[in-house]
């Protein structure tokens, strides 16, 4: 079966079941490889990405609820060339170790900021509770978010980049 | 005439003496500095503020313990609870036993104000002279706080606390703890828990328009901050029926396999039991288990019925593909979102409290009221800090309210024998906006503020 879906502003035609989870098919159908498989149950944090800019765990998500809906993942951010603020301050910060939980902290960071470009630590922590990291890298992830928000106000007139 | 003018002056002044008298109440003396207490006696008061569950109310989410400002809606307006850190100038550092006595049996405060009934005074004037000298002892052991309390933001007149006298005329029964000698002493222990500090009845019975508890529907089920509190009496929804060996259980760790896990408020209680001794906790249950009572032969034989199921190779498939669901179920729109969102871990056959429960089991499913699990497929199972719980992500970004409604109507179908709920797609709009305020907080303990990762609504 058919389902449309469309990812970073492009509509797709996807042929698979509509309870696929987002996840399988930004991975195997977009080959968009930004979003991690980490638990499955929506646990870890690894898989996500923004759906109508609120952070979403595309492993839980059948793509049969988001028809219509605008899905955005790592890739669109920025490129290699010309990276988004939230990952100029990860390598900046050197904020990654082994990166497998990165994508899904950038993309949790990426919900808040585009909400409020100065959060306290505390709005920080919270929404990334359910992004977890087992290399340790938190202080830094948490540094970079801060120095994130901070390029995305100093470039905020411009609206460079609306996620 | 003018003997009658006298008269009609003297009933005048004779009930203006009698308002008086019901209305007013002295100020007590301030407490002298430097008090020092047993350690023993904090230890115990720290028990039983565990059992009272202060700080849930007391503690602003995120800010400093027992310094108040928490806002808590009622039918009536707004109430800010108050700073009960002994700080001598904005918390109760200058109340004497005597004035923190007064206020847990009378709930009037050290200046003689009355408190409205959002401080569960209808229950602590159970509490024990002895047991409130160790609350005591806990409290202005705290570090004090320097905060002002925030005004309240209540109906006209309703601003006017002399009215809350009229209020306690009504529904206040007089202070102290009388012990039913036909019952064991542990039933009693729990009755004097779980009717005084623990307070049960503040959420688990419905109130009537004064706000007074209906006490011919004893824990018939109430609200407490957006949730829904279930009947925990012999209208208990849950498909299995609770003994007491599930309840002690449950109240000691917050879970139970065949009842699922605490949330929302109730976290809250289950983590601050926590600190419990083992013969409280049993007490409790020994007292709840009997209010529920004896559940008919029918309702314990379903519940047999449904034991074997759970427990059988149905559950072991793991896979929503395996199970047999009639075809008018199957075919709800809602199933195939079941099967990606929620199957993955509610069929998983993982077991609790981190794995998710079998909805067969779960009283949020089988409730009549769906407003649990609404509010839990919005918002999740937040995380506690720091310690190992059991976690579930919020579906409030992925699903609109006709898919949160679509998948609640087919688990309801699939997994309850109750009728279709009527509404939730609105009830899922309105919990989701925040227009119905409920608050989601992490099961952590008492020490810890705890934060609402819920809708953040204006107070």
């Amino acid at each position: 079966m058919t389902v449309k879906l469309k990812v970073n502003g492009t509509v797709h035609e996807v042929d698979a079941d509509p309870a696929t989870p987002l996840l399988y098919v930004l991975r195997e159908d977009l080959e968009l490889n930004a979003a991690k498989y980490g638990c499955g149950l929506g646990q870890c944090g690894s898989c996500m990405v923004l759906v109508d800019g609120e952070a979403t765990l595309s492993c839980v998500v059948p793509i049969l609820a988001l028809a219509e809906r605008e899905i955005t993942t790592l890739e669109s951010l920025g490129t290699q060339d010309d990276p988004a603020p939230i990952q100029s301050a990860f390598i900046e910060l050197q904020a990654a170790q082994c990166g497998y939980c990165i994508p899904g902290m950038m993309m949790s960071a990426q919900a808040l900021l585009q909400r409020n470009a100065a959060p306290s630590d505390q709005e920080i922590r919270d929404a990334l509770r359910t992004n977890l990291c087992r290399c340790g890298t938190h202080m830094r992830i948490l540094a970079a978010i801060r120095r994130a928000g901070e390029m995305m106000s100093a470039q905020a007139p411009a609206n460079r980049r609306a996620g | 005439m003018r003997i009658r003018f006298l008269a009609l002056i003297a009933v005048a002044l004779a009930g203006a003496a009698g308002a008086f008298a019901l209305v007013w109440r002295p100020a007590m003396p301030a407490q002298a500095e430097a008090q020092s207490f047993d350690p023993a006696l904090i230890a115990k008061g720290r028990e039983l503020a565990a059992v009272g569950n202060c700080i849930a109310c007391h503690t602003v989410p995120g800010g400093e313990a027992f310094a108040g400002g928490l806002a808590i809606p009622t039918p009536f307006g707004t109430i800010h609870s108050t700073n009960i850190t002994p700080d001598r100038e904005t918390g109760i550092g200058v109340w004497s036993l005597a004035a923190f006595t007064r206020s847990m049996r009378e709930g009037v405060d050290r200046a003689g104000n009355h408190l409205y009934p959002a401080f569960p005074y209808d229950h602590y004037r159970l509490v024990s002279h002895a047991d409130n000298e160790a609350l005591y002892a806990y409290l202005m052991t705290r570090t004090p706080v320097r905060q002002d309390a925030l005004p309240n933001d209540l109906v006209f007149p309703l601003g006017f606390r002399p009215l809350i006298a009229g209020w306690k005329l009504l529904f206040l029964e007089p202070a102290g703890f009388m012990p039913d000698p036909a019952k064991s002493d542990e039933w009693n222990r729990g009755a004097y828990l779980a009717e005084g500090l623990g307070h049960c009845g503040g959420c688990h019975t419905p109130r009537n328009g004064l706000g007074a508890q209906i006490a011919d529907q004893h824990f018939d089920g109430g609200e407490a901050e957006g949730w829904h509190a279930y009947a925990i009496n012999a209208n208990s929804p849950a498909p299995i029926p609770w003994d007491r060996d599930a309840l002690a259980f449950y109240l000691r760790h917050g879970w139970h396999e065949v009842h699922g896990v605490s949330r929302g408020p109730m976290a809250e209680v289950t983590g601050n039991l926590g600190g419990l001794p083992d013969s409280d906790i049993e007490a409790i249950a020994v007292y709840v288990a009997d209010v529920m009572g004896e559940p008919s032969p029918e309702r314990r034989q379903q519940a047999e019925r449904l034991r074997e199921e759970v427990g059988g190779p149905e559950r072991t498939g793991g896979d929503a593909d395996t199970l047999a669901v009639p075809p008018d179920v199957a075919g709800m729109p809602g199933a195939a979102l079941y099967a990606a969102a929620c199957a993955t871990c509610h069929e998983s056959g993982r077991p609790l409290p981190y794995g998710g429960l079998d909805f067969r089991l779960s009283t949020a499913v089988n409730a009549d009221n769906p407003q649990n699990i609404v509010t839990v497929t919005l918002f999740g199972l937040p995380p506690a800090d720091g310690e190992a719980s059991s976690v579930m992500p919020g579906f409030a970004g992925a699903l609109d309210d006709r898919q949160v409604a679509d998948v609640l109507a087919y688990m309801r179908a699939r997994f309850s024998s109750g009728t279709a709920w009527p509404d939730v797609a609105e009830m899922t709009r309105r919990t989701r906006s925040g227009e119905h305020k409920v608050v989601v907080r992490p099961s952590d303990g008492i020490e810890r503020a705890p934060l609402n990762v819920g809708v953040e609504v204006g107070p």
